[in-house]
């Protein structure tokens, strides 16, 4: 009798891993049409929705890289824009000060922002939730300011940096907004791609247990303060590549770009979409896309935004779509020796 | 040579003294069982001996190393794996996912590789995964393998903190109340799990209040009150031990 | 000296301001671990609320003028009390269980709604307190003259903390908020009702603040809808840098900082004022995290 209830474990877990692929196989199938409908939906809009297209892409970006920091590692960085603008000036002064082609730039400008990251970030990185909140806050406010201050008189005040040249990719010059929007969007599908790789990695599951119970992680033999430093700095690298690509499509910069309110609009993006990053895009579009169509509403278009921002968080306070368990692929092998055991340990009680 | 040795330690809090100028040693491949009125301080020693608070005096050496005043996790890499008293597991995550939580530190993946799923990173993976599998089918919870560590019994729990803790390779495994909560025959299966631990060449230190658990598996007895060892010894004879008697008495003495 | 003095002096009525939005920071933080967003906004509705009152609703020429200016700041705070409590119950109860990002992103959300709401019923402009509604005599001290105006500031902002300190240290009710702030279950099980406590803080918040906003108008001569942010930032600042949940705490913190940032302006540079505030806390964070008067507890295993 033991037997056949081990063995009705062992049917069920196997049909589970066949439902499983197929369900992966669906999972590829909605990928590709994403990925087709992103593609061809220039083809139909004028150039004010690619233009609004290349917009939410770069939100998309920053919130695709904040979500490594607080979707995954679960670090409150309220001072994302700081990191954003970090990579914007590199490119814009390498540029229009020594004529560096803007693609040069783009890896200086990602480890400018890491690095300053990985300054600012080393001695708070320990610090409980709230207080690294108000920090970063104080980064954002703190970088703002000083590139109002005209730093080294490089960062030229409030008026910012303008005549920053457009990027030639293997001799295609990148002008159109149509250009940018596949410029920016494959960088979403390639930043997709690699931090959907990573949570299904040692690093992306260190990762996930610090946010889900530190002292536990530690205690597990995860270094958690090195974790974090290391989610913290590539989430401000790729911030930091994006601010880059955005110096480039604007061709003028100045410090009210990188704020602090962008930063909590970010922040809020992030956290609507729940911790997955199809949550994210999702989230993305919702709220940075909608209220763009809704422009003829300007007047009411953000106070609508702070009411669904409330609304949607009593709604659903885990965010559109939590990040879901992944799921492991266990050779068959083990699972005889797995039932085997069941049945031994079913013998012990017995 | 023993494998731990915690030399004249002491842990304050505040004005109260915690744990008192304690010595006390480990040997290799024994069961080694802390015992002592609540308040004693021995979840204290434990966190002292992991890293998560650092005494003010005293030393520990480990394996002829001293770790005192190392971070927790630099601990487990060098071979203290530990439980908690209050379960501590990520109870949202799939068991598999919380034993490969142990296995971590042996893994050596770096974030670039982990970033573009390098092929050693993939080989590593899957070993891992392998690796992880088996711990879970030695504690017996193989077939809960995808199950949320949350949705598990309390008795499968402290099990799964276990097959956790043996998933980082560890020389010393330290068990704090790993058969608080559990029944009498999940407590039966433990003892069968604890002996199959030490077979596999690792030494075990345990804090444990059910007292036949206690007298049946391990080879010495450390006993502690107010933060100071009272007794030490064999079972046998710590227990006819007079201190010992007196400061059970009232409050556990029935448990004899 | 004497700059020496009027900066200190402009930096303790500042202070005060900070001090008094900082006891709303600092108390709804004690009894609900949630970091309100909107409570700057509501500061900017006090300023906004007040000038309406004076001006519009002509309550400034049908009463003496310190008549006036009295009974305004009442209305305001019971104004500004009520928003506080509406939100309290609209936006944070329903999320009470589900977790502190939550709670944060949805006080993101009033935040933007009431500034954006203040733009629309007022106008996107810089509205200006008029003249003869601020206190233009001076007072001599130690041979020095002082605008009568800062004076006021400090007395209303002192006095109003040293009530507020008797009613959290002499009354059943404030022992009961002190109960909350530290153990809500075990505040419930004597039988403290919790719900009330928590509305009642978003009460004396709230209402604080909207008196610290009117006094800016009255202090500095001109509002506009986004200044909430800035003060909000400051004086939440200022709680930390006393001890985040320790009413004493946000007092000190608040002067302190007013003190620091006008002596700062003074002495260092006026265009890097904002950022010290900034620098403050980062150091003070580094240096104790648990700010000035905080204190330090064990971590629980």
């Amino acid at each position: 009798m033991h037997d056949t209830t081990a063995a009705h474990h062992f049917h069920a877990e196997k049909n589970k891993t066949v439902g499983r692929f197929f369900e992966h196989n669906k999972r590829s199938v909605f990928y590709v049409a994403l990925i087709l409908l992103f593609a061809a939906f220039p083809l139909t809009g004028s150039s004010y929705w690619i233009d609004l297209g290349v917009n939410i892409g770069f939100y998309t970006l920053l919130a695709l890289s904040l979500n490594v920091i607080l979707g995954q590692a679960g670090i409150f960085n309220m001072g994302h824009m700081a990191f954003y603008g970090v990579g914007a000036y590199v490119t814009a002064i390498l540029n229009t000060v020594w004529h560096w082609p803007v693609f040069w730039t783009m890896p200086l400008a990602g480890c400018a922002a890491g690095l300053f990251a990985a300054i600012v970030a080393r001695p708070i990185i320990h610090l409980r939730g709230d207080y690294l909140l108000i920090v970063t806050i104080g980064i954002v406010e703190i970088v703002r300011i000083a590139l109002l201050n005209d730093i080294g008189g490089l960062t030229g005040g409030s008026n910012g940096i303008f005549g920053i040249s457009r990027p030639v990719l293997f001799g295609f010059k990148i002008v159109k907004p149509i250009h940018f929007y596949y410029l920016v969007w494959g960088m979403v599908a390639v930043s997709y791609l690699l931090f959907y790789m990573m949570r299904r990695s040692r690093f992306g599951r260190a990762l996930n247990y610090i946010k889900t119970d530190d002292v536990a992680a530690e205690g597990c033999g995860i270094d958690v303060a090195h974790y974090k430093l290391l989610a913290f700095v590539l989430g401000a690298t790729w911030a930091g590549m994006t601010g880059s690509i955005y110096a480039a499509k604007m061709t003028t910069i100045a410090p009210e770009s990188f704020n602090f309110m962008e930063s909590c609009i970010i922040f809020a993006v992030v956290i609507l979409g729940g911790g997955s990053q199809l949550g994210v895009l999702i989230s993305a579009l919702l709220f940075i896309g909608l209220p763009e169509i809704f422009r003829q509403f300007n007047d009411f278009r953000m106070l609508l935004f702070g009411l669904a921002m409330m609304l949607m968080m009593i709604w659903r306070p885990q965010g559109i779509l939590p990040m879901r368990p992944r799921l492991y692929a266990v050779s068959k092998k083990l699972f005889s020796g797995a039932k085997e055991s069941t049945s031994k340990g079913q013998e012990k009680i017995a | 040579m023993p494998l731990l040795k915690v030399d004249h330690m002491t842990k304050n809090f505040g004005g109260l003294v915690a744990v008192d100028d304690l010595s006390f040693n480990v040997e290799p491949n024994s069961i080694v069982g802390l015992i002592g009125p609540n308040g004693a301080g021995k979840t204290t020693v434990f966190n002292c001996i992991t890293g998560n608070y650092t005494p003010e005096a005293g030393s520990i050496t480990f394996d002829g190393q001293s770790i005192k005043g190392l971070r927790p996790h630099k601990i487990v890499e060098l071979g203290i794996a530990r439980t908690f008293q209050s379960i501590r597991l990520f109870s949202d995550l799939p068991s598999i996912e919380n034993v490969l939580a142990g296995r971590h530190c042996r893994m050596k993946a770096g974030m670039l590789s982990c970033l573009f799923h390098a092929p050693s990173q993939k080989k590593e993976e899957e070993a891992s995964v392998e690796r992880c599998m088996e711990e879970l089918a030695f504690v017996g919870l193989a077939h809960h393998w995808q199950d949320p560590a949350g949705s598990l019994s309390y008795g499968n729990q402290r099990l799964l903190e276990i097959a956790r803790a043996l998933a980082s390779d560890p020389k010393l495994l330290i068990l704090d109340e790993p058969a608080g909560g559990m029944n009498e025959q999940e407590t039966k299966a433990l003892v069968d799990t604890i002996l199959a631990i030490r077979k596999r060449n690792i030494t075990i230190l345990l804090i444990e209040h059910d007292m036949r658990l206690v007298m049946k598996i391990c080879e010495k007895l450390l006993v502690l009150e107010h933060g100071s060892l009272i007794a030490k010894g064999e079972p046998s004879s710590v227990r006819n031990d007079p201190a010992v008697i007196e400061a059970y008495l009232g409050s556990d003495a029935n448990k004899w | 000296m004497e700059q020496f003095l009027q900066q200190l002096l402009n930096g303790i009525a500042v202070g005060g301001i900070y001090a008094l939005v900082a006891l709303g920071y600092t108390m709804v933080y004690g009894v609900l671990k949630l970091i309100n967003f909107a409570h700057g906004d509501l500061f900017t509705i006090g300023a906004y609320l007040g000038l309406t009152l004076l001006v519009s609703a002509g309550i400034a020429g049908a009463l003496p003028l310190f008549a006036a200016i009295l009974l305004v700041f009442i209305m305001v705070a019971l104004f500004v009390a009520l928003i506080g409590f509406l939100l309290e119950r609209t936006a944070y109860r329903p999320l009470r269980s589900a977790g502190r990002l939550s709670a944060v992103v949805s006080a993101l959300g009033a935040s933007i709604f009431f500034q954006n709401a203040i733009m629309l019923i007022y106008e996107p402009r810089v509205y200006v307190f008029p003249d003869f509604l601020r206190p233009t005599f001076t007072i001599s001290l130690f041979g020095f003259t002082f605008p009568g105006i800062r004076l006021f500031i400090v007395g209303v902002s002192i006095l109003l903390m040293l009530l507020l300190w008797a009613f959290i240290q002499k009354t059943r009710v404030g022992t009961a908020i002190q109960a909350v702030a530290i153990d809500q279950d075990a505040a419930r099980l004597v039988g403290i009702n919790v719900n009330k406590i928590i509305s009642l803080v978003f009460l004396i918040g709230p209402g604080l603040g909207g008196i610290a906003g009117l006094m800016v108008g009255l202090y500095y001569g001109q509002i506009d809808f986004t200044m909430g942010w800035g003060y909000g930032l400051k004086a939440f600042i200022a709680a930390i840098l006393g001890g985040i949940g320790n009413i004493p705490g946000a007092m000190l913190g608040g002067f302190l900082l007013g003190i620091i940032e006008a002596l700062a302006a003074g002495y260092i540079s006026m265009a890097w004022k904002d950022a010290i505030a900034f620098f403050v806390l980062i150091v003070i964070l580094i240096v104790r995290p648990t700010g000035i008067l905080g204190e330090r507890t064990a971590e629980k295993l």
